[in-house]
């Protein structure tokens, strides 16, 4: 087949037949269920647990059931089962094992835990304050980096603007609730799981129980949906099932509830940003940010989301005088991970937002403003690196200009019941992991076998989660050797059986796992004639990546991916609800390898940026998410979407498959920032925080009256 | 409490024996292993659960078996085998409308519900028929797409069973 040829997803059938297993669908010979004995408050000394007499084959597991009880990501601070103290509300204690859900339920409705309450931090503000330490590290800084280039102290006679930008939490709320069984079948442990990073979960058993790479064994289960969501946290529950399973020796399975999933796993950290730019002749030519993000208790990937937060800071602009620091802060709220653009939407949302208001306070169009700050090849980033591709900014502003008629709709005026307002974003976002993440942490590895039916099987990590891996990859090596897509056998990773191509993150999955499988696949077409073998490619770092893990100089990323987003809304005058119009994208990502999967990762990303820019409002008191089901959370419904059109830029990337580079974030990004500049363009008012919600405007609205 | 409990499955005469507060979702996806039927939030707020009980749609999370009683229940394991369900099965697939699949069925099911009282919706008329149904994957337009795909394929397949809402 040619790359070029729609394909319909390889799993759509079974998907629309409800035929296809995700975890809860799997069967497993005398089951056991878990729930999870969660604290109840947010920092204590556990002083003792009572727990109600057992009934028979009724079993508690806890910190006592496992060998190492760490969760390993890249740090091992988070405990598999609290220790002898608790540090968030809902952090676990125990799991509570058996096959009646009714009885285990009544098990820890009369288990009581005596607590020695705690002081605890439930801000960053609180944390910098510093009058309570909850991690073993000075002002309760998990992490911080500093960096720059040119010299901003150099800048004189320059008019300065500044801002302060917030963000706070945001739930995947993947639509298939987190869930892992333990199973233990002749001295194998078999973790299935609805998972994004099978061999991150596999490196977390190991370090748990201290089983080996032979005995240990992960399987995907079908993955209803992750975003982010299944990273990192299926490490933890994967580690819980198999202390249960290894205690018991029965199959063990815990299922979150949606109210559990929505509380207690990790979500989009909380940002503070703090801008001050330097203009001179109407240009920006310096900035000073200082980036704070919220992690909770525990490190988890805190520390790389900050530096991926970092790394793009200057958007896609030239700034030749940038002073950049992040800091990532220990709280009691609930702990935060990985999420779609994965520390990119809150400093993005911050540069964009303070960009289109310096632009309307020089009474520059935010268009035209921004356009002439577009990066070209050639020039710098941020960490000092050089941008080596062809960078086509100007393209993908032209055509978004045509695309949304941008200067004619700038004309447009209210109307007697709506402010109508319009805005725009443009963002990079560098697919594969940051500097040499890849080459020296990751180290992909993946597998085609050749077999004598003449069918190609993909042996890789990487998961279908709905993004459509199962559709794309097969396409590019049945693209490449030249057989029908149906020849081409891609199952849901088995450790037992696949290498380690790394995590399903990063917009890497096409661009860099694709990539290998492209040259393995000319090496299957080379040999196709043999009968049965097979063949293994490595990640290689292309030659013209410079990277300095200490400084963070260098390149921070292999290549770019590039959009533009305008945005429309509608402002009620009287209720100051928000009705978005349309939403327009044009976006360099290399070359489509199929367009309609492209199109899923557009209008999905954009539906899910306008959640988090104007709808979904996840809050925190005393340490408590305050929103814990579908009716106070409200996400994007089919009645809330605008109108959305798109176009591409072909710009092809030589180490990509067929040139293709990183789509699934990149579509996320643009959209908080172009939603809420249209609503300052709508409602003259400057917007600081997202999401932008009826209750905000009219808090602006009502203090720039009062004053 | 356990009765017998007799309803009419997916075009089959049923019996099962249970306490008549069990949920039939459970029932459904436990006893029946009917797991095209899917659990989103237990609170009647996703349509991931749905199922036909006499021809309305409803969540089958918030439905106790006692509400099932000499009912005719269909889920998507009894829609799959119909035409109805093959022309959306086909304005799906080529409308890319398919992502993680969780929301799918329930979708599909929606789908359904909607062209049986609304023959050729409106843009609309979609939305509100599906504005029951969350999907965190598609943003929802290639959905819509589907539904009209449907309605252009089905040509009057919906229209000759017109049931009043």
């Amino acid at each position: 087949m040619r790359i070029d040829t729609r394909k319909v997803r390889t799993d759509g059938k079974e998907k629309i037949r409800g035929e296809n297993k995700y975890l809860e669908d799997l069967e497993f010979e005398n089951l056991y269920y878990a729930r999870t004995l969660r604290s109840e408050v947010s920092r204590a000394i556990i002083k003792e647990i009572i727990y109600p007499e057992m009934p028979e084959n009724y079993h508690i597991v806890d910190k006592n059931d496992i060998l190492r009880n760490e969760v390993k990501m890249i740090e091992v601070d988070m405990p598999i089962f609290a220790k002898d103290q608790v540090n968030y509300i809902g952090e676990p204690i125990s799991l509570i094992v058996g096959q009646n859900k009714d009885v285990i339920i009544d098990i820890i409705n009369h288990t009581k835990v005596i607590y020695e309450e705690l002081p605890s931090v439930y801000s960053m503000e609180e944390a910098k304050a510093n009058n309570v330490t909850i991690i073993e590290k000075e002002n309760n800084e998990f992490t911080s980096h500093e960096f720059s280039i040119g010299d901003i102290s150099s800048l004189n006679d320059c008019e300065i603007f500044d801002g302060i930008y917030e963000t706070t939490y945001q739930e995947q709320l993947y639509m298939e609730k987190q869930g892992a069984v333990g199973d233990y079948k002749d001295g194998e442990l078999i973790v299935y799981g609805s998972m994004q990073c099978p061999y991150y979960v596999k490196n977390a058993l190991m370090h748990a129980t201290g089983y080996n790479g032979l005995n240990t064994r992960v399987i995907q289960a079908d993955t209803g949906g992750a975003f982010g969501g299944k990273e990192e946290y299926p490490s933890l529950m994967a580690c819980q099932v198999a202390a249960a399973t290894l205690k018991i020796k029965k199959p063990v399975r815990l299922i979150f509830d949606r109210r559990e999933d929505i509380m207690y796993t990790t979500k989009r950290h909380p940002s503070k940003v703090f801008i001050k730019s330097y203009v001179e002749k109407n240009k920006i030519i310096g900035i000073d940010i200082n980036v704070e993000l919220d992690a909770g208790p525990y490190i988890g990937l805190s520390d790389v989301v900050l530096q991926r937060a970092l790394f793009t800071l200057n958007g896609a602009y030239q700034i030749e005088n940038a002073k950049v620091k992040g800091t990532v802060y220990a709280t009691n709220n609930v702990f935060t991970g990985a999420f779609r653009g994965f520390g990119a939407p809150q400093t993005m949302f911050a540069l964009e937002q303070h960009f289109n208001q310096v632009a309307t306070k020089l009474k520059i169009d935010p268009f035209e403003f921004k356009k002439a700050h577009f990066v070209k090849q050639g020039q710098k980033t941020v960490t000092n690196g050089v941008y080596v591709e062809e960078i086509k900014l100007d393209e993908v502003a032209d055509k978004l200009e045509k695309l949304s008629d941008y200067k004619n709709k700038m004309k447009l005026l209210d109307s007697e019941d709506y402010y109508y307002g319009i805005g725009v974003s443009f963002i990079p976002h560098g697919g594969g992991f940051t500097g040499d993440g890849e080459a020296e942490h990751i180290k992909a590895k993946v597998k085609l076998k050749k077999n004598k039916n003449n069918t190609v099987e993909i042996l890789i990590a990487n998961v279908e989660m709905g993004q459509g891996a199962k559709t794309a990859l097969p396409k590019i090596v049945a693209s490449v050797i030249d057989i029908d897509i149906e020849d081409v056998i891609y199952n849901n990773p088995d450790t037992k059986y696949v290498p380690d191509s790394g995590p399903t993150v990063a917009s890497r999955t096409t661009m860099v796992v694709g990539r290998l499988l492209y040259k393995a696949a000319e090496k299957v077409k080379e040999r196709f004639n043999e009968e049965e073998f097979i063949v293994e490619e490595n990640f290689k770092a292309p030659d013209y990546l410079v990277w300095d893990p200490e400084t963070f100089q260098g390149n921070a990323y292999m290549s770019y991916s590039w959009s533009g987003n305008v945005a429309e809304v509608l402002v009620d005058k009287i209720t100051y609800d928000v009705t978005v119009k349309n939403i327009y994208g044009v976006y360099d990502i290399g070359y489509p390898i199929d367009i309609k999967l492209v199109e899923g990762q557009i209008h999905g990303g954009i539906i899910q940026g306008m959640g988090m820019g104007m709808m979904e409002n996840m809050t925190s008191k005393n340490g408590k998410i305050e929103q814990n089901n579908f009716e106070a959370y409200s996400v994007p419904t089919i009645k809330d979407i605008p109108n959305m059109e798109f176009d591409l830029v072909i710009n092809e990337y030589d180490d990509g498959p067929y040139g293709a580079k990183g789509v699934g974030e990149l579509t996320l990004v643009g959209i908080p920032p172009a939603i809420a500049s249209a609503i300052e363009n709508a409602v003259n008012k400057e917007f600081f925080k997202v999401p932008v919600t009826p209750e905000y405007i009219l808090e602006v609205k009502e203090y720039a009256d009062r004053n | 409490m356990q009765i017998e409990i007799k309803f009419n499955l997916n075009g089959e005469d049923v019996s099962i024996i249970t306490d008549p507060v069990r949920r039939l979702l459970d029932v459904l996806r436990e006893d029946f292993k009917l797991t095209g039927v899917k659990e989103g939030c237990s609170e009647g707020e996703c349509g991931a659960c749905v199922v036909f009980i006499n021809d309305i749609l409803v969540n089958s999370c918030m439905v106790p078996m006692a509400n099932v009683i000499n009912k005719r229940v269909m889920s998507i394991e009894g829609f799959k085998k119909t035409k109805e369900f093959e022309v959306i099965e086909k304005g799906f697939l080529e409308a890319g409308a398919v992502q993680c699949g969780f929301c799918t069925p329930g979708m599909i099911m929606a789908t359904e519900n909607l062209l049986k009282n609304i023959s050729n919706p409106s843009v609309e008329e979609i939305k509100e028929g599906l504005s029951g149904n969350i999907c965190r994957c598609t943003g929802y337009q290639t959905i819509i797409e589907a539904v009209q795909l449907s309605v252009k394929e089905g040509g009057g397949l919906w229209k000759s069973n017109l049931t009043s809402l």
